[in-house]
């Protein structure tokens, strides 16, 4: 087999991104999936191939409780977040005029630019026992005395929903904007109404799109840290703080690697769900 | 299924621009009528005020007996056959042309039988389960005919339907669309900038420019008699001499000709009507160069009485003339155009 | 019916705006407790924090990071786009697939990885801001070559073979053709590779010790409780990402129009 000097040229130029792939994505990938398998004897790590670690994660509560946590709250956040984000988008591609929809795209999406560890702050100032929510339904006398919001699932939720939905907007709305105007025109020339124009048009086309969205979204929901760890307060753990808690105070790594074996268990099966309208290459 | 369409006092504006200006036009029950005119004459917005896509900002717009300028798309009893023709992707042929019958409440055997009767009747009657990118240009085109037209609408619109199609295709899907339209007696409202296109199917040409109606009529008659230098020139290829109208007679550098005039003027000849053998002779001309085209033999004279202007003719396709010939020039006097200048 | 989009709309914006509102208000906040009553407004969070040695240094670490493996992941990914587009290799779709595969993969486990092989396996890598660098740009050149790979169209091919065809080398070729066609492309690919490294967290948490970025900085500080100064830090923080995003708006796409 001889290889062209196109080939070779072609390897060269691609060479580096594919070596610094492998090198810092896939051998650690390849350390931590071993790691998983191995375990802990006193402090000194044992390499092998042992199943304790699997063992541990279905037989002690707190590890598969996690599990379930993390996929309630994911599986919740995607379902609102696309639910708010596609007429919010909707709303934005075919009511507001023209001129103004690049504006009120930027607008609606301009939060979504806010640092990601501040973001989650900012929620727990406003959920907080004294927070502007609170204050307004009190004032309101809505509510009697202040509720408690912050450090709650309904916090680390509200938080989460406030950026995918941002996220799913942009997605959407890409989307909606590239279906040509025409596909609505002649929906509604034969003579369909406005939801059955969006029933049999428009969201059969837009469907490999808001997939992608919410694939991304579950994909960023279910490993994060940050927004559980600063909204949630610790009365429930999702498996990214477990993994956390592995890793800092017990200093177990090879439980952290077998959770994150799981949680990309976890992403894999939400791919295979979704594979057939996945469109990846296009995000 | 067909309906009569009044325009009263139409006009409309995109922002300051006057897009449409002062409209009339009446189409009759069942007649081909073509909207004909450059990109941006007003053509394309005049057919979505037909179709309901633009509300004008004046005007009335009758169809049948009833006022439809302010009524939706989808409640008039018009359809539209799209430049792009907009087929739904994700649909089967079948599900696209039952499409508007679906929406109507039909049931699916019902809607199923008249798409394949509408299918068939566009010559795709095999191809009902494809799905629109399995088809050619033309193919697709049909799929647009037959899913506007299962919906048995007084007046079929259709938006530059032929554009994308190549030469070939798009003469012979003329002659069908001429065809369908005689056998579903449907008032047809066609828009194109293709001149050839709009005498081959149309009865009737209305030829726009910057938003208004310059001339209406048969084909015959804007192409013979148009009735302004704009129609004149859209029609088709058109020699125009400055001219001077003395009251009675005019003025040209080909001579004085017996037409009545006063003022500036511009006269206006085909290439084919310059030839040898009309009543009324132009002078001698000096043929500069010529080509043969088949059908007819294309020549640049210069007239020996005005060398500087130079006049395009179709003669007859016999003996292609060499250059430095000289001919006798003639034309008929009702192929004679004059327009104020 | 016909204002249910234009409520809906409102009570979005009230949504998407309410923690963003109450952060840059409450930086301006006179007492020590960002939440109401307001009682301002005051600077004094700004100046307190201006002169925060450690947040000041976090900031620095954080643009340090953020342009240098931006531009690491930028020039990676226009070789592989450049390399793959425009070369005929066996095996493109796996290459391809491989190069993606990292957007896909929970930042906290792509952390993991590199920390399990940092700690266990050495390789002369502590860390540091530097190997927080590399986990960087593992995350951001697949956007980086995903954006770049899919504006190589056929218009710039044919512009390349016009150079190449009047003699130019491949490398002038790539460095007087391809480059400029798509420095909208590139720019994009950089702008967002900043602002998603300058705004991350777990990874640089995970792999920086003494060192950190300002997120790792932020989050140390929230330990201690609700306080001005974060919201102060924050809305700083905001105003920077706006205005990257408002120049990348009116460079890249005010000029398409």
């Amino acid at each position: 087999m001889s290889l062209s000097r196109d080939t070779l040229r072609g390897w060269g130029f691609t060479a580096p991104a594919l070596i610094w792939t492998l090198a810092f994505f896939v051998v650690p990938f390849l350390v931590m999936a071993a790691m998983s398998l191995a375990t802990l004897e006193g402090r000194t790590l044992v390499w092998g191939l042992h199943a304790d670690n699997y063992r541990e994660l279905l037989e002690k509560r707190y590890l598969w409780r996690a599990v379930v946590v993390s996929l309630q709250i994911t599986l919740t956040v995607t379902a609102v977040s696309v639910a708010l984000a596609y007429p919010l988008a909707w709303i934005i591609a075919f009511r507001v005029p023209k001129r103004w929809q690049r504006l009120a795209l930027l607008l609606a999406i301009l939060p979504f630019w806010t640092s990601y560890v501040v973001r989650s702050y900012a929620w727990l100032t406003v959920l907080s026992k004294e927070g502007v929510v609170n204050q307004v339904l009190l004032s309101l006398h809505l509510i009697a005395e202040p509720i408690t919001l912050a450090n709650t699932r309904f916090a680390t939720v509200t938080g989460f929903v406030h950026f995918f939905t941002m996220l799913l907007t942009l997605t959407i709305f890409a989307n909606l904007i590239q279906l040509p105007p025409n596909y609505r025109r002649a929906a509604m020339d034969l003579g369909a109404s406005a939801f059955q124009t969006f029933r049999h048009v428009v969201l059969p086309l837009t469907l490999p799109g808001i997939v992608t969205g919410a694939f991304l979204t579950f994909v960023l929901c279910i490993g994060d840290y940050i927004t559980p760890q600063i909204l949630g307060g610790n009365t429930e753990l999702t498996v990214p703080q477990v993994i956390m808690v592995q890793l800092g105070r017990r200093a177990d790594f090879p439980l952290a690697a077998a959770l994150a074996i799981v949680l990309m268990g976890l992403v894999t099966l939400a791919y295979l769900a979704c594979a057939r309208w996945l469109r990846l290459d296009r995000i | 299924m067909t309906a009569p369409v009044t325009l009263t006092g139409l006009n409309h504006w995109f922002g300051t621009y006057h897009a449409l200006r002062q409209i009339e036009l009446s189409i009759e029950a069942g007649e081909y009528v073509t909207l004909l005119g450059p990109s941006g004459c007003g053509k394309t917005t005049l057919l979505s005020v037909l179709g309901g896509f633009v509300q004008p900002d004046e005007g009335r717009v009758m169809i049948g007996t009833q006022d439809m300028a302010r009524v939706a798309p989808a409640k008039r009893p018009t359809t539209t056959v799209f430049q792009d023709y907009a087929l739904f992707p994700h649909m089967s042929l079948r599900d696209n042309v039952g499409f508007g019958l679906r929406m109507a409440g039909q049931g699916r055997r019902a809607r199923h039988a008249k798409a394949e009767e509408m299918l068939d009747l566009v010559g795709l009657a095999q191809a009902a389960s494809k799905r629109p990118h399995e088809l050619s240009g033309g193919q697709r085109q049909r799929v647009a005919l037959a899913r506007a037209l299962a919906v048995e609408p007084e007046v079929l619109l259709l938006d530059e339907p032929l554009g994308a199609l190549d030469l070939a295709l798009r003469r012979q899907m003329q002659d069908e669309l001429k065809q369908i339209q005689r056998r579903v007696g449907t008032t047809f409202v066609h828009v194109t900038h293709d001149q050839e296109e709009a005498m081959a199917i149309a009865d009737r040409i209305v030829v726009m420019n910057a938003g208004r109606i310059e001339d209406e009529g048969t084909p015959q008659r804007i192409y013979r008699q148009p009735r302004s230098l704009f129609a004149a020139g859209f029609m088709g290829e058109m020699n125009q001499i400055a001219a001077m109208g003395t009251g009675a007679a005019l003025e040209t550098p080909l001579g004085t000709l017996p037409v009545a005039a006063s003022g500036p003027q511009t006269l206006c000849l085909r290439p084919e009507a310059l030839g040898t053998t009309g009543s009324l002779p132009l002078g001698t001309a000096v043929v500069k160069d010529a080509a043969f085209f088949g059908t007819h033999c294309r020549a640049h004279l210069a007239p020996e009485a005005a060398p500087e202007v130079i006049l395009t003719a179709h003669l007859p396709p016999g003996d292609v003339p060499p250059p430095g010939t000289r001919i006798a020039l003639a034309v008929a006097p009702e192929d004679l155009t004059v327009f104020p200048a | 019916m016909k204002a249910l989009p234009w409520i809906f709309l409102a009570a979005m914006g009230v949504f998407i705006y309410l923690p963003v509102g109450a952060l840059v208000l409450f930086s301006f906040q006179g007492g020590t407790l960002p939440v109401p009553p307001f009682n301002g407004p005051s600077f004094q969070w700004y100046a307190d924090i201006l002169g925060d040695r450690d947040l000041m240094a976090a900031l620095g670490h954080s643009m340090l990071v953020g342009l240098g493996s931006s531009a690491v992941a930028t020039l990676l990914g226009f070789t592989a786009a450049y390399g793959l587009a425009r070369h005929h290799l066996p095996g493109t779709t796996l290459m391809r697939a491989m190069l993606i595969a990292p957007l896909c993969v929970s930042y906290l486990i792509i952390g993991l990885g590199l920390l399990i092989m940092v700690q266990r396996l050495g390789l002369g890598l502590g860390l540091s801001l530097g190997t927080a660098g590399i986990g960087h740009v593992v995350i951001n050149l697949p956007l980086c070559f995903s954006i770049i790979y899919a504006s190589m169209g056929a218009q710039q091919l044919s512009a390349e073979r016009a150079a190449r065809d009047l003699g130019a080398t491949e490398a002038k070729v790539v460095l007087l053709i391809t480059v400029p066609m798509l420095l909208p492309a590139i720019a994009a690919a950089f702008f967002l590779s900043f602002t998603l490294s300058w705004d991350e967290f777990i990874i640089s948490f995970l792999l920086t010790r003494f060192d950190v970025t300002l997120p790792v900085e932020i989050w140390s500080m929230l330990r201690s409780g609700l306080s001005p100064r974060l919201n102060a830090i924050g809305s700083l923080v905001f105003l920077v990402s706006v205005v990257v995003v408002l120049a990348m708006e009116t460079l890249l796409f005010g000029k398409r129009k």
